[in-house]
């Protein structure tokens, strides 16, 4: 057993660390959230020449072969910076989802634009039902010529105005199950029909409602085979999940040591209020929740990683991080008081991450019923 | 990164659940229920030593195995889900031998430790005293110095397996002017000496576990001291040297939901097995959730001090969170099983032997002992987090 990480993740932490500090400030963060586009394309370019986009693509697709632990790391990171932007989208959602179902022909065309930072992408799955199920999946596409049509409403689709191309996943099939007839299709952003409306959302992110109007996608667009799209769904959505926790780890723990250092310097009866039996009882049950969520999501991670089976895993972690991050930003607003409640100051990032994340790909009920399943129940 | 353990790991964990599996069977456990003494068995400590498993983590030269940490957690992990008695050893093994080792004389060594390892002498810890609690360094029973003695004089209290232990070890005040953490010394007391008496304290479980021990003019030879005379409280913190993790807690907890979703499976209300609730199924599942939680931290604990490192904010983070698990885990449990659960043993209607009900009631115990969940908390934040003392 070897829970420490290895020699080169404490480097690409340490690097990523030093780069998002310098380059994605909370200023930037606050700026973007109000930006309609909410990326800046120079720190894009900048982050494509760190490899960071194809830092878990295999090296024959132009990435860097890294594994999905080393990704895990620097998502961590990306979560204690609140970094903005497509990143997410682009490389978890669609690069995966390329990487898995793609054949030759798509990988070798798209996998390198995305480890170049020259494209990104959105994961257009759910819709107006808002879950995670293949029964959700409504959105028809339609066979025509040597095309198909899609038309129908995607909704919380990150990014997509902003897309070079959208992976839109879609029912060609009212099969025997709701697993069966669901295809993907790869389609070009600027297709004729696409309107995308930018969502308000309370963590300033660019989540958006997706309408397509018999928008045509040509056939070779698909990602992997028809009315078989589920499978690749659920694979991407463990991936996803297990990538997302990583992401909720790297905000819990920085709200954490923002809260200590806060209780430590912040003086009030004439001594600093972390020797406060009451504040120190939050930074323990805080310090607690951050750990048990940073194994729980390496050890779902690690198996994900070594290709092994981690549906148990995935949703434990998820079901435990969704609320263990928000009890950590709860308490952390409690332990800075008045000054934390304000716009401007930084915990506020991290609370309304928390909640964004929790229902994100299954709040705990969802996941916990996964957990149900596995046990048997 | 790894989680996997290595392959002889494995193989010694197979070994461990083939003897508990043989050794600890339901008869062998209502046997100890009947004699009132759930979690102590003089014979079960003794073939654990003839495996070589008692002290499995000791340095070999003090009669130990010289295991690897990882090896001592997976024992750990292996007799928490058999819930198998570790009375008999616990204080010897985890706190006293240790204390010897690190601070005994070569005497004191030759004589206790091969008791120790061997399984046949029983220790008892004479820390709290009614008004020494959580405040431990207050403490006020008195060693007094004559010839080659010392006469102690004083009560202690939750003193657990004082009734059956051999010998106790014990903080006494030896210099009553110093400041209070300075005026401490440790002694190592046969329980045979004439002046002890020990009265049991029945806990809410009924069951006889904790005494009080009066001690009046108690003498103990001087060469009975560990360490320096005042230097007690110092000797006393070594007993952080051994394996911290409290897997033992989510391992048990892990048989016990094992239990619970066997009985869901099986037990029927209003036509339809429990199972099928989805209140039922989500608190089980985050019961499995809160177990994996817990398990990862303790495996960290135990990983750390594998690498030398000294888990400052994960060792009571473990024991906190398991010994908070256990309460909710149990507690849901009787939930569930509504009027049943509050059924006890003996009971033919009684689900599971009756054993949620006696384990929620010892979980409250759990999060006191060793350590207020308070006081671990204050531990956690003060010396693993660097927050201020008041």
């Amino acid at each position: 057993m070897d829970l420490g990480f290895t020699e080169e993740q404490e480097m690409l932490r340490t690097t990523a660390r030093d780069f998002l500090e310098k380059e994605c400030p909370k200023s930037l963060v606050k700026e973007m959230a109000e930006d309609e586009k909410g990326y800046t394309p120079e720190l894009w370019r900048k982050m494509a020449e760190l490899g960071w986009m194809g830092l878990a693509f295999p090296e024959e697709y132009g990435g860097m072969g890294m594994s999905f632990i080393d990704l895990a790391v620097l998502l961590e990171e990306m979560g204690r910076a609140c970094l903005p932007g497509p990143f997410f989208s682009t490389v978890v959602l669609c690069g995966f989802t390329i990487l898995e179902a793609g054949n030759e022909e798509q990988k070798r065309e798209f996998l390198p634009k995305i480890a170049n930072g020259d494209l990104i992408l959105a994961l257009a799955l759910t819709e107006p039902s808002a879950r995670y199920d293949p029964a959700s999946i409504q959105i028809k596409a339609v066979p025509k010529g040597d095309d198909y049509l899609i038309s129908g409403t995607k909704l919380f689709v990150e990014n997509a105005h902003i897309a070079d191309y959208i992976i839109c996943v879609t029912r060609t099939k009212n099969g025997a199950s709701p697993e069966e007839g669901i295809t993907i299709f790869l389609v070009d952003g600027g297709s004729a029909g696409i309107s995308t409306t930018l969502l308000k959302t309370i963590a300033g992110d660019k989540q958006c409602e997706v309408i397509f109007d018999n928008v045509r996608v040509p056939k070779k667009n698909m990602l992997g085979e028809l009315n078989k799209g589920w499978g690749v769904v659920e694979k991407l959505l463990e991936k996803a999940t297990a990538a997302l926790c990583a992401q909720m780890v790297g905000g819990a723990q920085a709200a954490l040591d923002m809260s200590i250092a806060y209780a430590k310097e912040r003086v009030q009866f004439g001594r600093p209020i972390g020797s406060f039996q009451a504040i120190q009882h939050y930074c323990a049950n805080m310090v607690t929740d951050v750990d048990g969520s940073k194994y729980v999501t390496y050890e779902a991670a690690w198996k994900v990683s070594n290709g092994l089976p981690a549906t148990m895993e995935v949703s434990m972690a998820k079901a435990w991080v969704s609320e263990a991050y928000r009890r950590v930003t709860l308490l952390g607003h409690q332990i800075h008081g008045s000054i934390g409640f304000c716009m401007d100051h930084d915990m506020p990032l991290y609370f309304k991450r928390a909640k964004a994340a929790e229902p994100t790909f299954g709040d705990a009920d969802w996941h916990r019923e996964v957990v149900a399943k596995q046990l048997g129940l | 990164m790894d989680f996997r353990f290595a392959e002889e790991e494995e193989r010694f964990r197979e070994e461990v659940r083939a003897f508990l599996k043989k050794e600890v069977t339901e008869e062998f456990l209502m046997g100890l229920e009947d004699r009132g003494e759930l979690d102590f068995s003089r014979e079960f400590t003794k073939k654990l030593a003839e495996k070589g498993w008692l002290a499995m983590a000791w340095p070999k030269e003090y009669g130990g195995g010289g295991a690897t940490m990882m090896e001592q957690l997976i024992f750990n992990e292996e007799i928490g889900y058999f819930q198998a008695p570790t009375g008999a050893h616990r204080q010897g093994i985890n706190l006293i031998g240790p204390t010897i080792i690190a601070h005994g004389t070569e005497e004191q060594k030759r004589r206790h430790l091969r008791g120790i390892t061997a399984g046949e002498v029983v220790w008892c810890q004479g820390f709290s005293e009614p008004n020494a609690g959580s405040d431990l360094a207050s403490l006020q029973c008195r060693a007094v110095e004559e010839g080659d003695d010392y006469l102690i004089t004083g009560q202690k209290v939750w003193t657990t397996n004082a009734h059956r232990a051999d010998w106790c070890h014990l903080l006494a005040r030896t210099d009553p002017e110093a400041p209070k953490h300075r005026g401490i010394s440790y002694f190592l007391v046969d329980m045979k000496s004439p002046g002890i008496t020990v009265r049991p304290l029945i806990n809410m479980v009924a069951a006889h576990d904790f005494n009080e021990v009066f001690l009046d003019n108690v003498r103990v030879p001087k060469e009975n001291m560990v360490g320096d005379k005042n230097q007690g409280w110092y000797v006393s913190q070594v007993t952080l040297a051994g394996e911290r993790s409290q897997i033992g807690l989510p391992s048990s907890c892990k048989r016990t939901l094992e239990g619970l979703v066997e009985y869901v499976k099986e037990t029927k209300r209003n036509g339809e097995p429990l199972a099928h609730n989805p209140i039922v199924r989500r608190k089980l599942a985050e019961m499995a959730v809160e177990i994996e939680v817990n398990r990862m931290i303790a495996y960290r604990v135990a990983w750390m001090q594998h690498k030398g490192l000294i888990p400052m904010v994960a060792a009571p983070a473990s024991k906190l969170f398991g010994s908070e698990l256990l309460q909710r885990l149990t507690g849901i449990g009787m939930e569930i099983m509504g009027l049943y659960g509050q059924l006890e043993l003996g009971s033919k209607w009684a689900p599971l032997r009756g054993a949620m009900a006696r384990m929620h009631m010892y979980s409250l115990g759990i999060a006191i002992a060793m350590g207020t969940n308070e006081i671990m908390r204050n531990i956690l934040a003060i010396r693993g987090l660097g927050l201020p003392r008041a």
